[in-house]
Order: C-alpha cells, then sequence, then structure tokens
C-alpha cells in the first residue's frame, strides 16, 4: 500500500505544480527575457576536422545592432570546460575537432542583428583528415584527434572481471559469440538548452539557466573562464525535459562569456533545435563483441565482452559511461567468471555524453541479444533461460558485487511472464491479419543508481517555517519533468503530518539552497529525499522543543505534530505552526541535514582505472515484454504492445513510476525502430525532427507499466531511484520479437523495414 | 525592413490592436511583445507541436505563422484556455491525470485536445492519438496523456447527453 496514496493533500499539490505548467503559467528559463535584453549566439565550424587558420568577423563587427564579437583570444581563464576532463574549449581557437564546435560568439542588440552577424562570420581552414569509427581510431596510422595525448585517440581503457573467465569458457559445453551496436541518440528535450545571464554591479555572475547540475556548473564555468566560483550564481527553474542531455555545459560557459563582455546587461542564449542535433551531447555510439559461456542446460558460466564507445572529441563523460557500460555488461545475470574490457575513443564526430541509461542501455542490448543466441542454441524458451539465471539478492553481479536485498530481477521475469501478451503468445501469433506476421519478445534489465564509489553522491537540505506557519523546501536538485519537486513535498508532507498546500518549493537557486549534486544517475529523490527527512526530524524535534515551551511540558516528547499545530493529547491544548512562526527568529525557523549514499564498503578488486562512478550499490531491475505486427509487404513493423515490470524499492507513488517508466520505454522504443543518428565523415545526416524522428502518439501502443514491490532499507522511505530503468527493454524485446515474427537477426537498432524485407526474403542479415 | 504594419486581431477574447513588423513570427511576437509564453519553441520549423495556438478555433503552429496573417483572426493561445484558478477542463484533466511531467510540451498539447474535443466531442483513444500526433512529448510516451483526453470526453459526453 502507498504511503501517498491515501495522502489526498498530496495529490493536490501535484495538481498546482503540474497545473501552473498545462495552463502555460510556469517560467521555464527560455521564458526569462528582461526587457531590453541582448542576445547571443555561436558560429559553428561546420566541418568535422580542421586547423583554423583565421576567423573572418569584420563583416559581422558592423552590422547594426552587434555589441561584440569574440573568438578564442578573448576567453579569460583555461577556455576549457568539462565535467571531469578538462578538454573541450570554450570557443576553439587553433583546431575544429568535430563540426559543432564554437568558433566564434556574437551578442546583439536583437535576434535579427545576431542571425545576420552570424551568417557573415567566415572560417578559414585547412581541412584535416578526420577519424569517425572508433575501431578504426585505435590503429596506429589513425589521423588523431588531441595530438598530444599521450594514448593517441584512446581516451580511457578499462577492464572489468572476476574470477576466470578464459579458463572458464574453455570449459563451457556451449559457447555462443556475437556483434552487436548501438547508435548516437539524441536527447530531443522539447526546450532546447537555454539560458540568461548578466554581471551585476557586485561584480556577481548571475544566470537562469536549464540545467541538470546549477551547484556543479559554477565550478565549470568559473574553471573555463578563470572567475571565482563563489561569485557565480545560478538559478535552476523547472526544466522541458532534460535526460542527460543537459547535464555539463551546454549555453552556461558561453552565456558567462557573453555577459561579462556585455556591461552589465543581461544576454539570453538559445540553441536552436538543429543547433543542438550539431553541437549538444549524444548517447555515445558502442559496438560490442561478446562471448558468453553455459552448461547444456542452460547456466550461465562465463562472459568476455569488449566495448567500444564514440566519445567524440571529447571526453565529457565518457569514462564514467565507460564504467557503468562494463559494471552491466552481465546484466541482471548471475555469471560466476567474467572479464569485460572497454575502451573509450576520441573521434571528430558528435560528442558524445550523458543520457538516461548511461552505458546500461548498451550493454543490456549486447547481453540480452547474446542471451537470444543462446536460448535458440538450446533450444530454451528465453523467458526460462533468463529466469534460471536472474541474480538474486545476496548473489554478485558481472563485476563481482553482491546483490542487496530487494533484488527483483526474477520477479521482474516472473510479472512479464505471466502477462497474457506472454503467456497466450501462441494464440496471439496465430491470429496475425494476412500479410502480417507477428512476434513477442522479453528481456530482463537492471540499472544502477546514484555516483558510485569515488564521487560522493551527497545531497543537503534546507527546510524554513515560515512566519505564517508555513514550509518552503529549498530544493537543490533540478526537476526535469521526472516529478522529484512534487516528490519532495509528498515527502516532507508525510515526515511532518501536513497538508502539501503548506508546503513552497523553492527551485534550485545556488545562493539561496543548499549543494547537491546533479539530477542524474537516478539518484535526486534517493538522495535529496534523504536529506530531506533528516531535515525534517530536525523540524519535528525543534517544533516539539519549542511548542514545549509555550505549553509548559517539561517532556516535549509527548507533544505531537499535527496539520498546523503542535499538539499534546494529554491535555488537549496546543499551539498554532503560525504561532511559533511569528515567534522564532529566522535563523530558529531553519533546519538543515544532509546525506551522503553509502557506498560498496568491500569493493572487488577490478576496475581501477575508474577513479569515479565503480561500482554501484543499489541497483533497480526491470523486464520488458515486447509484441510486434510485421507487414510483409513493407517491412513495417508496429509495436503493439509494449508491458514493463520495474523493482525500485517501495512504490511511495504508483503514478511518478508509472510516469517515469512510460517515458523511459518510449525512448527505448524510438531507439528500436525509429531514432537514427546518421552521420558521414563527421557530418549529420539527420539534423532536424524531420529527419530524425521520435516517436508520436501514432507510433505507440499503450505502455504498459507493473510494479514489484521490494523496500530498500536506506531509501528515503524505502525508495530506490527509477528514472532510467525502463528504457533498456523496448530494443532488446523487439529484437527478439522480430526474430519470433520473420526470423531476423537483430544487430543493431534502429530496425529499419528493408532489414525486415531483407529477412523476410530469406537473405542472411 | 523596417516597414510595419497596424494589425488588429482577437487575442484570448480581447481586441488587440498594434504595430509590428509583417514579417515577425506569431510565436516571437506572442512570447515577445505580448509576453504570452505559454506557446513554447521546441523546433522552430514545424515539427514538434509546442507553439500551437488556435486561429479560428483551428489548431496552427505559430513559428510558421507571420504576423501579418493575424488580421482579423481569433487567436487563443493557452493561456486564454484557462488559468490556475480557472483551468480549460482540459488542462485540468492533463494535470490531474498525470499527463504533464517537464510541461513543455503541454500548452501545445491543450490547444490540439482542445480543437478536438471541439469537433469531436467523444472520440476514441485512435481518434485522440491522431489529433496529438502533430505533437511530439519526449516525456510520457503519450498513454496518460491520451487518458486525459479520454477523462474529458467522458465528462463532456455526459454533460451533452
Ligand atoms: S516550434 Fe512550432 S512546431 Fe515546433
Ligand atoms: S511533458 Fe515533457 S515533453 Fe511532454
Amino acid at each position: 500500500m502507498s504511503a501517498f496514496s491515501s495522502n489526498s493533500s498530496g495529490q493536490r499539490f501535484h495538481h498546482r505544480d503540474t497545473l501552473s505548467k498545462a495552463v502555460g503559467a510556469e517560467r521555464y528559463s527560455t521564458d526569462f527575457t528582461p526587457p531590453g535584453c541582448l542576445w547571443a549566439g555561436v558560429k559553428r565550424a561546420g566541418v568535422p576536422h580542421a586547423r583554423i587558420i583565421a576567423v573572418h568577423s569584420e563583416e559581422a563587427r558592423a552590422v547594426q545592432g552587434v555589441t561584440s564579437v569574440l573568438t578564442r583570444a578573448d576567453v579569460p581563464g583555461t577556455n576549457r570546460q568539462g565535467i571531469v576532463h578538462k578538454d573541450q574549449p570554450v570557443l576553439a581557437g587553433s583546431v575544429v575537432r568535430h563540426a559543432g564546435d564554437p568558433v566564434a560568439l556574437v551578442v546583439a542588440e536583437s535576434r535579427e542583428a545576431l542571425a545576420e552577424a552570424l551568417a557573415c562570420i567566415r572560417l578559414e581552414c585547412e581541412p584535416l583528415p578526420g577519424i569517425f569509427d572508433p575501431e578504426l581510431a585505435l590503429k596506429p596510422d589513425a589521423p588523431l584527434v588531441h595530438p598530444d595525448w599521450e594514448t593517441g585517440n584512446l581516451l580511457a581503457r578499462g577492464l572489468v572481471d572476476k574470477g576466470d573467465a578464459q579458463q572458464a569458457m574453455q570449459a563451457c559445453e556451449v559457447v555462443v559469440e556475437g556483434e552487436f551496436e548501438t547508435p548516437m541518440q539524441e536527447h530531443v528535450s522539447l526546450e532546447p538548452p537555454n539560458g540568461a545571464a548578466r554581471m551585476t554591479a557586485k561584480g556577481v555572475l548571475e544566470m537562469i539557466v536549464s540545467t541538470q547540475a546549477p551547484f556543479r556548473d559554477r565550478f565549470e564555468i568559473a574553471h573555463a573562464l578563470g572567475l571565482n566560483p563563489m561569485s557565480i550564481r545560478i538559478r535552476a527553474p523547472y526544466l522541458g525535459g532534460a535526460f542527460g542531455g543537459k547535464d555539463g555545459a551546454t549555453v552556461q560557459c558561453l552565456l558567462a562569456l557573453a555577459a561579462l563582455k556585455s556591461g552589465g546587461r543581461w544576454v539570453r542564449m538559445d540553441w536552436g533545435r538543429e543547433e543542438t542535433f550539431l553541437a549538444g551531447y549524444k548517447r555515445h555510439a558502442a559496438r560490442m563483441r561478446i562471448r558468453l559461456g553455459a552448461t547444456r542446460d542452460g547456466v550461465l558460466q562465463a562472459l568476455e565482452s569488449t566495448m567500444y564507445f564514440d566519445s567524440g572529441p571529447y571526453a565529457h563523460l565518457g569514462v564514467e559511461i565507460m564504467a557503468l557500460g562494463l559494471e552491466h555488461s552481465g546484466g541482471a545475470y548471475r555469471i560466476p567468471h567474467t572479464r569485460m574490457e572497454g575502451f573509450c575513443v576520441y573521434t571528430n564526430n558528435p560528442v558524445g555524453g550523458a543520457f538516461r541509461g548511461f552505458g546500461v542501455v548498451q550493454a543490456i542490448f549486447a547481453i540480452e541479444r547474446i542471451m537470444d543466441v543462446l536460448a535458440a542454441r538450446l533450444h530454451m524458451d528465453p523467458g526460462e533461460l533468463r529466469l534460471k539465471n536472474a541474480l538474486r539478492p545476496g548473489e554478485q553481479n558481472c563485476a563481482g558485487v553482491a546483490m542487496q536485498s530487494p533484488s527483483g530481477a526474477c520477479e521482474c521475469l516472473e510479472t512479464v511472464m505471466a502477462h497474457p501478451a506472454w503467456a497466450d503468445r501462441m494464440a496471439w501469433k496465430a491470429k496475425a491479419p494476412p500479410f502480417k506476421r507477428r512476434g513477442v519478445g522479453i528481456a530482463a534489465s537492471c540499472n544502477a543508481m546514484g555516483y558510485g564509489r569515488g564521487l560522493p553522491d551527497a545531497a543537503a537540505a534546507k527546510l524554513e517555517l515560515t512566519r505564517e506557519g508555513n514550509f518552503k523546501i529549498f530544493n537543490s536538485v533540478a526537476d526535469m519533468g521526472q516529478g522529484n519537486a512534487p516528490a519532495f513535498v509528498q515527502l516532507a508532507a508525510t515526515a511532518l503530518k501536513q497538508e502539501a498546500s503548506r508546503f513552497e518549493l523553492v527551485q534550485p537557486d545556488t545562493r539561496l539552497c543548499l549543494p547537491a549534486g546533479s539530477s542524474s544517475a537516478s539518484r535526486t529523490t534517493y538522495t535529496f529525499g534523504n536529506a530531506l527527512l533528516r531535515a525534517c526530524e530536525a523540524m519535528r524535534e525543534k517544533l516539539i522543543a519549542r511548542a514545549a515551551l509555550f505549553l509548559l511540558v517539561d517532556e516535549p516528547n509527548r507533544l505531537c505534530l499535527k496539520p498546523g499545530e503542535v499538539a499534546d493529547e494529554a491535555t488537549g491544548r496546543s499551539v498554532p505552526l503560525s504561532m511559533l512562526g511569528a515567534m522564532l527568529q529566522r535563523d530558529d525557523r531553519i533546519c538543515v541535514d544532509q546525506f551522503v549514499m553509502p557506498v560498496v564498503e568491500n569493493p572487488p578488486d577490478t576496475g581501477k582505472e575508474f577513479k569515479l562512478g565503480f561500482p554501484h550499490v543499489f541497483f533497480s531491475h526491470g523486464a520488458c515484454l515486447c509484441a510486434v505486427e510485421v507487414d510483409e509487404l513493407t517491412g513495417q513493423v508496429e509495436l503493439k504492445e509494449c508491458v514493463t515490470a520495474v523493482e525500485c524499492g517501495r512504490v511511495l507513488n504508483p503514478r511518478g513510476v508509472e510516469q517515469q517508466v512510460q517515458g523511459a520505454a518510449a525512448q527505448g522504443a524510438g531507439l528500436a525502430l525509429m531514432e537514427k543518428f546518421s552521420t558521414q565523415g563527421g557530418r549529420i545526416l539527420s539534423g532536424d525532427l524531420s529527419t530524425y524522428l521520435i516517436p508520436t502518439a501514432l507510433d505507440l501502443p499503450d505502455l504498459e507499466c507493473a510494479t514489484v514491490d521490494g523496500d530498500e532499507p536506506s531509501g528515503p522511505l524505502g525508495l530506490k531511484g527509477m528514472g532510467e530503468v525502463g528504457i533498456h527493454g523496448p530494443a532488446p524485446a523487439v529484437a527478439q520479437a522480430l526474430g519470433d515474427a520473420v526470423g531476423l537477426t537483430v544487430r543493431s537498432v534502429p530496425v529499419e523495414p528493408e532489414d525486415v524485407l531483407r529477412a523476410l526474403r530469406g537473405e542472411k542479415s | 525592413m523596417s516597414k510595419t504594419i497596424t494589425l488588429t486581431f482577437t487575442l484570448n477574447g480581447r481586441q488587440v490592436r498594434l504595430e509590428t513588423r509583417p514579417g515577425t513570427r506569431v510565436l516571437d511576437l506572442l512570447r515577445g511583445e505580448m509576453g504570452l509564453t505559454a506557446a513554447k519553441e521546441g523546433c522552430g520549423s514545424g515539427e514538434c507541436g509546442a507553439c500551437a495556438i488556435l486561429v479560428d478555433g483551428t489548431a496552427k503552429l505559430s513559428c510558421l505563422m507571420l504576423a501579418a496573417q493575424l488580421e482579423g483572426r481569433e487567436i487563443v493561445t493557452a493561456e486564454g484556455l484557462g488559468t490556475v484558478e480557472h483551468p480549460h477542463p482540459i488542462q485540468a484533466s492533463l494535470a490531474e491525470n498525470g499527463a504533464v511531467q517537464c510541461g513543455y510540451c503541454t500548452p501545445g498539447m491543450t490547444i490540439a485536445a482542445a480543437e478536438l474535443l471541439a469537433h469531436t466531442p467523444c472520440p476514441d483513444r485512435g481518434e485522440v492519438r491522431e489529433a496529438i500526433s502533430g505533437n511530439l512529448c519526449r516525456c510520457t510516451g503519450y498513454v496518460k496523456i491520451v487518458d486525459a483526453v479520454m477523462a474529458v470526453s467522458r465528462t463532456t459526453g455526459e454533460k451533452n447527453s
């Protein structure tokens, strides 16, 4: 039973929050256009690899209304941005490393003047040979993306292993192998990256940005531009989506630079959709070779896998993403002997970055596909094979970390296998209409939660009792649409036994709120939620102690919180919160506490290359079923049913879980069937929403979600994070379903009608 | 470039008269000079539906319209459908049914849904999907949006019957 479903006031708050969005009253950072503000924009290279000879900007400077045209020479500080590895220039000065590299920044009085000026900037450069495939980039004669990087185009190599995979593999009765690929994927958050900034008279750089990491942004900007991070104030209103695409600097450093040169005036920067495609971060394309060994009756024994991640020209979070990829190479299965090797490689393709599923999407696709190969070889039911090998509480995952309870891999599988779409699939397939064929597929997944070892996954929460006796929560982690903001109100309202309407939520503001990590890694509700619950406990104790003074009660513990008051049930007397609020000094009305996520206590002796983010202690689990119908004449694939089961600790707000699962499954379905981010020689061929298609309402069925109840003792009221686990299922489940329907062996996604037609003609893929 | 025209039209029920350049995009006119930010820019090229408004009762993409096209028309933006205090039934239903996540697509969705319900008070799920298929949403997977529109259609249907 949900702690919240009975809390009708919680629902009301949720309503208030979403209603302001629905009526268009909510102000996103894109809606913040101060009167008289300037407009900033960027000239992008347009060529994937070149030596810069000159950036000709005289004509642009002459455009009426242009206030400045800035190039590399105007950038103070290191000019280097990046979250962990700082290798990305704010403005490129000597070399262009991908087509989206910025070479000049223009600030103008109007958008028209800005557009005109950008159009007349000319980049004079000498093209250099580029490299566009991560494996070819590792060859000794490959053109170098960063000639001074010690290991050539190899950004990082990682190895995670356990037992002796090589020997165990030799002893296996059955060994299957395969090579699989997943493409770059574009986030397409509906609100493109944007923000506004100015220098105040006191020398503070003030910014309102659509960002997932306001607290970290300060350091990234400060490092790049040689500023004092504490002289930067960042505010993050509700985001119009992000999914990882706003984790790390998009507009931040450029906008800050523009503000530095604009004499105290506000400056706005809005990336257009095409610019976002060109310059924004993408899910890393990955190539994976995988071998899986088992006994004749299907018990997994050994895994060897090699993953190549295309980082593009900059590291961004590539190494950390690879760490997660390797950590999930064995999926949700128990495999005694493993060896997972990864290469994160520089190329001249678009920049790889964080995207929901952070390296795990790639890994799960490969392991699930090879499980299908194994099931076929053993003539086993793919569901049964998965169930037989699914990790149970206490067992070690492929990286050698024991699963803490709960660990719902089996329950998720059992749930989808009990669904009529799986249980009755034979009958459903037999009823396919003329010229149609049907198939059903199943997949299991897991997704780590939080940053993992090496970087404290921390949050501090501040809670204030207002003079009126209401509460202000100073939220430190941005809400990009995943609903953590209303979840925080629900947590606090439950903990303090108050109506949710008494709570006001201050959105992240580095001046008012306390530091917390980014809105990412399915961590926000868990980490900040725990900090907030502690602050609530401090508040409860304080309210009781202060009320005891008024009520002349010498045993404060007999007092209790009730809606709007602190009550003494023994005497029937009470103190209204409004009275406490009016009597207490501000210092005394504020409670602060923090939480740091636990890490694996005895980490396995592997993955030493990964200083950040390996290994993880908590995982959410999932299973997914997809039913497809194929048109024999056109090769079109229709997703008829998609059922996802998740285990994410205790379910406090079933609707919130459904929302995340449905949204994630839709992105997974897009990856499976339509999202083809194509590049050729570093140039993007699908550079806008007319050529890069994401699912519309007509491309998806009614995505179903089922939850398996767990209870994570360390989580706030028992919950774990679950923003990501739902994305993994559709790609491998659709792949298996297409094998089932037309015998297609899917090695890469998205699957296109041509692939299906080839399979129907009996050609080997 | 600097030539301006005077336009007269109805905006959210009020008569408006203003001077602007004929080539200004309606989306910019609304969001800039008029201060109405409910219509959002998601693509600027007619693909996402976030900028939808009602023009004489028909959903149009304001990123593809020029100011001169407003002359004499009746324009309704999401702000004109309702407010937090007095939401339009479709706005209330989207909020109540979990159909709003980041909310960036939502004002545009309300416009598409309002147009549908004006013509087809009791649509089936397929018709709802069809009607909102020009509005991209990256957060919800659409299920709850369709649920929300169906919930309104039922209420409207009951009222009508
Ligand atoms: S902004 Fe008009 S359709 Fe996307
Ligand atoms: S709710 Fe975010 S795009 Fe629809």
